[in-house]
């Protein structure tokens, strides 16, 4: 049923606000969400003021700057800081996103900065993404041949088909998209959600892979693939510009076309 | 406390391999029902104001009578079918999921049928 009472950790109260360094000219607010839960307190906006002359031009640099220099406490995760390892996805002004491809300069007023929607919190901006990842296990994401590669080489695609790859295997799976999408939100227990049927569709159109009828055997149930209702937050919010809605769409046709 | 893997977790009961026929059904259904509602629409208003026998005239014509029937069944299939699926979006207790489907689904059987049977029994009986 509809819980229509909250947890009692779910109201996010004010913090604290570092003050910005004096002789500070340009000065961003970074307010940004606070939780441990072995502390037991309720979450809380922590206000960071940054002067942006001292700060690398990305989100991320504000993060690693609040971290080397006002709160080490602040707990986030990053590695590649350009885009492809999908560690620093958060939500950043309303709309998950990377931190470390995110202009600062993209957002007029204050950056508000939270953890990735709907998702159990670790702590501060780390969501538990270990159900994610199972679903991304549970879809078989590598190569299954029937046929043995020849000896002396890989299997071969044509050019043709492995253009069909495009739009797809750029996926970094930052859960960006899937923690955007509000038929993931009440229903992940069982939805897959966009990421994970990005990486099924990447598979079941890849020319080398033998195991298409098994895949799309695998996603043909009302919750796994149906519980998308093209709400299209997903494209919307994907930071790498992908059309997850898209791929979800070919699978239905996919569905439709073997019937 | 639980022990279940992740993986586990994520695998569930597994596929009920099926869908593919709901999902098709509701986009069938929402097809027809554009050119069945306009018709519906615009023969309705076209028919404001007149009296019971002229209506009932209107119901005995076999064009008539049939995109009425179409029109009622087709509404309420898609009706049946929308529902469920915001039944099963937003109920999270099973219990009470299995009796808002069972229940949803009779109540639209009963206003399905006692609909045709009005515009069969008008059309026929005048």
């Amino acid at each position: 049923m509809a819980e229509f009472t909250l947890p009692a950790n779910s109201v996010v109260k004010t913090g604290k606000t570092w003050a910005a360094p004096a002789g500070a000219t340009r000065v961003k607010n970074f307010r940004i969400y606070r939780y441990d839960p072995d502390s037991g307190e309720n979450p809380r906006w922590d206000t960071y003021q940054i002067d942006l002359d001292q700060c690398g031009p990305m989100v991320l640099d504000a993060l690693l700057k609040i971290k080397n220099e006002i709160d080490p406490s602040l707990t986030f995760r990053r590695s590649c800081r350009e885009g492809i390892c999908g560690s620093c996805s958060m939500n950043i002004g309303g709309t998950n996103t990377l931190a470390c491809i995110k202009a600062i300069d993209a957002f007029d007023g204050d950056v508000q900065i939270s953890p990735l929607p709907h998702m159990e919190v670790v702590k501060d901006l780390v969501p538990d993404l270990t159900h994610f990842y199972a679903q991304y296990a549970s879809i078989k994401p590598w190569m299954q041949t029937q046929t043995p590669a020849p000896p002396d080489r890989e299997h071969l695609q044509s050019p043709e088909d492995r253009k069909k790859l495009d739009g797809l295997y750029e996926c970094i799976l930052c859960a960006s998209c899937s923690t955007s999408c509000p038929s993931y939100w009440w229903n992940s227990d069982r939805y897959l959600g966009p990421a994970v049927l990005l990486q099924a569709y990447r598979w079941v159109v890849d020319s080398r892979d033998e195991a298409t009828g098994d895949r799309l055997d695998n996603l043909e149930d009302p919750f796994r693939l149906y519980r998308c209702h093209t709400i299209m937050n997903c494209t919307n919010t994907c930071p790498k510009g992908l059309n997850p809605a898209k791929a979800i769409a070919e699978l239905k046709k996919k569905m439709i076309e073997r019937r | 406390m639980s022990m279940l893997t992740p993986f586990k977790r994520a695998s569930g009961l597994g596929t009920t391999n099926d869908g593919v026929h709901h999902w098709w059904m509701q986009r069938l259904t929402a097809v027809a029902l554009t050119p069945l509602t306009l018709w519906m629409v615009f023969a309705v208003a076209a028919h404001a104001g007149d009296d019971y026998a002229s209506v009932a005239a209107w119901f005995a014509q076999p064009m008539t009578t049939t995109l009425l029937t179409l029109f009622v069944f087709t509404t309420f299939l898609h009706a049946a079918q929308g529902l469920t699926v915001i039944i099963e979006d937003y109920l999270h207790h099973e219990g009470a999921k299995f009796a808002a489907l069972i229940g949803m689904k009779l109540v639209l059987v009963l206003l399905g049928v006692s609909s045709t049977l009005s515009i069969l029994r008008v059309a026929f009986a005048g």
